[in-house]
């Protein structure tokens, strides 16, 4: 990236309030040869180890998952996010995003690949002493010890702080002795060490590492589960189980600022790997689309297929141009710190920090767009969709934790306007000054200036006026609630819905641009028809989401002013979405899988 | 002991090839090239070769830039140098192989590998030219080999079957599937290939005597035909076997 480029990274959460040069996002196009032959790698590993054995993998087979974590750990793909004196391969932020997105296809296997390489690995290296680092990376990085993440407990989900699990020191002060039951522990049946949370002293929430042949330690049976029945998930319970005070992970009653700055970054993989996810399963329905024949033609001829292999690829390009364009935001940040003189670890978890408005984005519309595709290629395949025999039936069930793991949506959603609304009063981000400067706006009379000319600058033009409608909605929500908006969650969820739409349809933009930049507007053409339909759809959902907003907590004049303003924000002349969508359909007909 | 790896860089088995405008060529838009398939597993066969003897690899591709990301792939499996022989123009087999076998004779590599074809022309025949060249002895569609000293035994797939045969070094072999597992290519490998070296030269020029005048994709299969399902199909299936295919 040029250094004229780097000054104009936004923060987190600016995208709401300034614009991107289209030059500065990170796109697919942009990967380099060294990281485009390590995804070759990751992703000849999935074909090659995964997919024979999704059946084996699914069954629990004895020993399959350890032998492939381990399979994993040789070739190097435990390792890309711990540096190279702690036996890792040390790569940098996008790289890990591009290695996690290859990832994404492989069902049950890719969540305890994420388990351990991430929630079970990345709290050693960020957190960890000097000791504990030597002590474990290694052996996580080549898969020699298997690690599981513990925080849920049986009467603590999204309410992680009130877990119950206790931490007692011992009279001599050589020990703690943990008391508790963890659920939904992902690699719980094999795993070597656990990230475990417990209270000290009752109310000093902290991390422990626990090896899990410590005595008083045990398992409880697989748990049956709707989908990534390959995944082991167990309740683990902690009866006295006694380690050593070196085995303190961060300092006492700071558990919190490790789980939660360890799921921003979860957050923001689970997006990459959903991604990376719905292009293969795209191409499933594509290829299926050109070979099944009714009416004496294939179902890929008609409208109501490529309707559907339309948006499925459109969402997932969007998807792709954003979890990308966060990716590069991370990069740059965490560059930019250690250029400092930050530390390795700490450079990430600020940077983490800085973009978790956007994590907690990608986690949410990258787990909703696999949702959408899945339930997509099912219906593409007919009956054959609901039978075994076809890798349908496995995608479909397999994407639903998606919307529940790493904090629900619903949780995300509520943190996406919490964090707007503390950084906003915290003064890192003025909401304030644009949001006043709508209220003016709205009472003046609207200016017709001329049509944007240029490659989608009326899109371009729609989205800063969508930021203008959000900003106007939760600006008055604000100033109506002021410290009770939380109690408020359903005009909460709007307003997330309607920053999610802005960052998404921005996102597709930009991609489209910078490509068409570099590559021409023929080539671009694609690109240009998906993120239109994109975009206008998006102002539609932004116009209603802004309506149930303001319809509950304005009346009278008030609401007349809003409804205007939504309604001038969000204008937006119809395009042929359906021609569009056929264009995008056929290109993938023709090259018969997912080619954007 | 130096061993040479042939490779080459051809167009994804899965991409749909399309026939350029100039009907001579193909459409390059879109097209997405790897290392030729059967050449991972004379890179591996190499590798193996030099973990067993010692020695050092240095894989050998003749063509455009665009081949260095082949070598790169081979290079990051274990493979210690490149050459990259430029040439950007299109050469018939006997051209390459000439190139190919001063290239060898220089590196003085006396084990040389190839895969049994490229999966763009499937000529299935640089290989046996560039030994024939070289005066080396060769073994084409290997599936298991030894090498101890300078006999070499290698089992290799003829029609219906196996042969056992025995040779002595210097030696081509090209690499049938089967013959080993090839290895990914490590995150690590690929990072310590950054480092290694790719030498690039023109390629020596020899005269083509092939000239491709035509490109154009096989006639659509006519699909299958479903005479019946038991016994009572048979004498029909006959008639048509004797009459509409001919072949009794």
């Amino acid at each position: 990236m040029a250094e004229e480029n780097k000054a104009e990274a936004l923060k987190g959460g600016e995208f709401l309030i300034k614009e991107t040069n289209p030059e500065t996002v990170f796109i697919p196009e942009d990967i380099n040869e060294e990281q485009k032959l390590m995804a070759d790698t990751v992703r000849e590993f999935v074909e090659k180890e995964i997919m024979p054995r999704l059946d084996a993998i699914d069954k629990q087979e004895p020993g399959l998952t350890t032998s492939l974590l381990e399979k994993a750990g040789e070739t190097g793909l435990l390792s890309t996010s711990i540096p190279e004196e702690y036996g890792g391969i040390g790569q940098d932020f996008n790289t890990n995003t591009i290695i996690a997105m290859e990832m994404g296809p492989s069902h049950s296997f890719g969540v305890s690949y994420a388990a351990h390489t991430g929630i079970g690995t990345l709290p050693i290296l960020y957190y960890g002493t000097e000791e504990q680092k030597q002590k474990y990376l290694p052996k996580l990085a080549t898969g020699e010890l298997k690690s599981a993440y513990c925080l849920t407990e049986p009467t603590s989900g999204s309410d992680a702080l009130s877990a119950k699990t206790t931490a007692k020191l011992s009279d001599d002060g050589k020990y703690y002795i943990l008391n508790g039951q963890k659920m939904w522990i992902t690699n719980g049946g094999f795993a070597d060490i656990l990230i475990t949370f417990a209270q000290v002293d009752g109310d000093k929430f902290t991390a422990f590492i626990i090896p899990t042949d410590s005595e008083g330690f045990t398992r409880g049976e697989e748990e049956n589960k709707l989908g990534i029945k390959g995944s082991s998930t167990r309740a683990l319970f902690l009866d006295n189980v006694k380690v050593p005070k070196e085995n303190v992970l961060g300092e006492i009653g700071k558990g919190h600022y490790i789980a939660f700055n360890i799921l921003n970054i979860g957050r923001f993989k689970l997006g990459a790997m959903t991604t990376g996810g719905a292009k293969r399963f795209i191409s499933v329905a594509v290829q299926y689309a050109n070979e099944r024949k009714q009416f004496g033609k294939t179902i890929g001829s008609f409208g109501a297929i490529k309707h559907k292999l339309a948006e499925m690829a459109i969402r997932t390009f969007v998807s792709e141009a954003a979890i990308l364009r966060t990716s590069g935001l991370i990069n740059q940040r965490v560059e930019e710190l250690k250029a400092q003189g930050e530390s390795y670890s700490s450079a990430l978890i600020k940077a983490a920090e800085e973009y978790a408005i956007e994590s907690s984005i990608m986690k949410v519309f990258g787990s909703e767009m696999l949702d959408y595709v899945v339930d997509e290629v099912v219906q593409v395949h007919g009956g054959y969709g609901y039978s075994e025999e076809y890798p349908a039936a496995r995608a479909y069930r397999d994407s639903r934790i998606n919307r529940i793991f790493e904090g629900t949506n619903e949780i995300n959603r509520l943190l996406v306007v919490d964090m707007l609304v503390k950084r906003s009063m915290k003064g890192r981000l003025d909401l304030m000054t644009p949001a006043m400067g709508i209220q003016k706006e709205l009472l003046s009379i609207p200016s017709f200036g001329e049509e944007p000319e240029g490659l989608l600058a009326k899109e371009m033009e729609a989205v800063r006026k969508a930021k203008k409608a959000a900003l106007m909605v939760a600006g008055s929500a604000v100033q109506k609630f002021m410290q009770k908006l939380g109690e408020q969650q359903e005009i909460i969820m709007n307003i997330t819905d309607m920053v999610i739409e802005i960052f998404a349809a921005e996102s597709a933009i930009l991609r489209t641009l910078k490509f068409a930049n570099k590559n021409g507007e023929a080539a671009a053409k694609y690109f240009v028809d998906m993120t239109k339909v994109y975009v206008s759809e998006a102002l539609e959902k932004i116009n209603l989401y802004g309506k149930h907003a303001v319809s509950a907590f304005a009346e009278g004049d008030e609401l007349k002013v809003l409804l205007l303003g939504l309604k001038r924000f969000t204008k937006f002349d119809p395009v042929n979405v359906i021609k569009l969508r056929r264009e995008v359909a056929d290109k993938m007909l023709e090259e018969n899988k997912y080619c954007f | 002991m130096k061993i040479a790896v042939c490779v080459s860089h051809v167009p994804d088995t899965a991409t749909r090839i399309k026939v350029g405008d100039d009907g001579k060529t193909i459409d390059q838009t879109g097209v997405t090239y790897v290392v030729n398939p059967y050449d991972e597993f004379a890179i591996e066969e190499a590798l193996k070769t030099k973990e067993a003897l010692g020695g050092e690899v240095v894989a050998i591709s003749l063509g455009g830039d665009q081949n260095k990301e082949t070598i790169r792939k081979a290079l990051a499996m274990g493979v210690d140098s490149g050459v990259l022989l430029k040439d950007d123009s299109q050469r018939d087999s006997l051209s390459v192989a000439k190139a190919l076998a001063e290239e060898i004779k220089a590196q003085g590599a006396e084990i040389v590998f190839f895969g049994k074809q490229s999966v763009d022309y499937d000529n299935s025949i640089v290989g046996q030219l560039t030994a024939e060249l070289l005066g080396y002895n060769s073994v084409t569609v290997a599936v298991s080999l030894k090498i101890e000293g300078d006999k070499v035994v290698a089992e290799r797939e003829i029609e219906g079957g196996k042969e056992v045969v025995e040779t002595t070094l210097p030696v081509v072999i090209t690499a049938q599937k089967g013959l080993n597992e090839p290895r990914y290519a490590s995150l690590k490998g690929i990072m310590a290939a950054k480092r290694k070296t790719i030498e690039e030269k023109p390629a020596a020029e020899f005269e083509s005597k092939v000239e491709v005048i035509r490109m154009k994709k096989p006639p659509e299969k006519a699909p299958g035909k479903i005479v019946g399902t038991d016994a009572s199909a048979a004498a029909e299936l006959v008639r048509l076997l004797r009459e509409e295919a001919k072949v009794i």
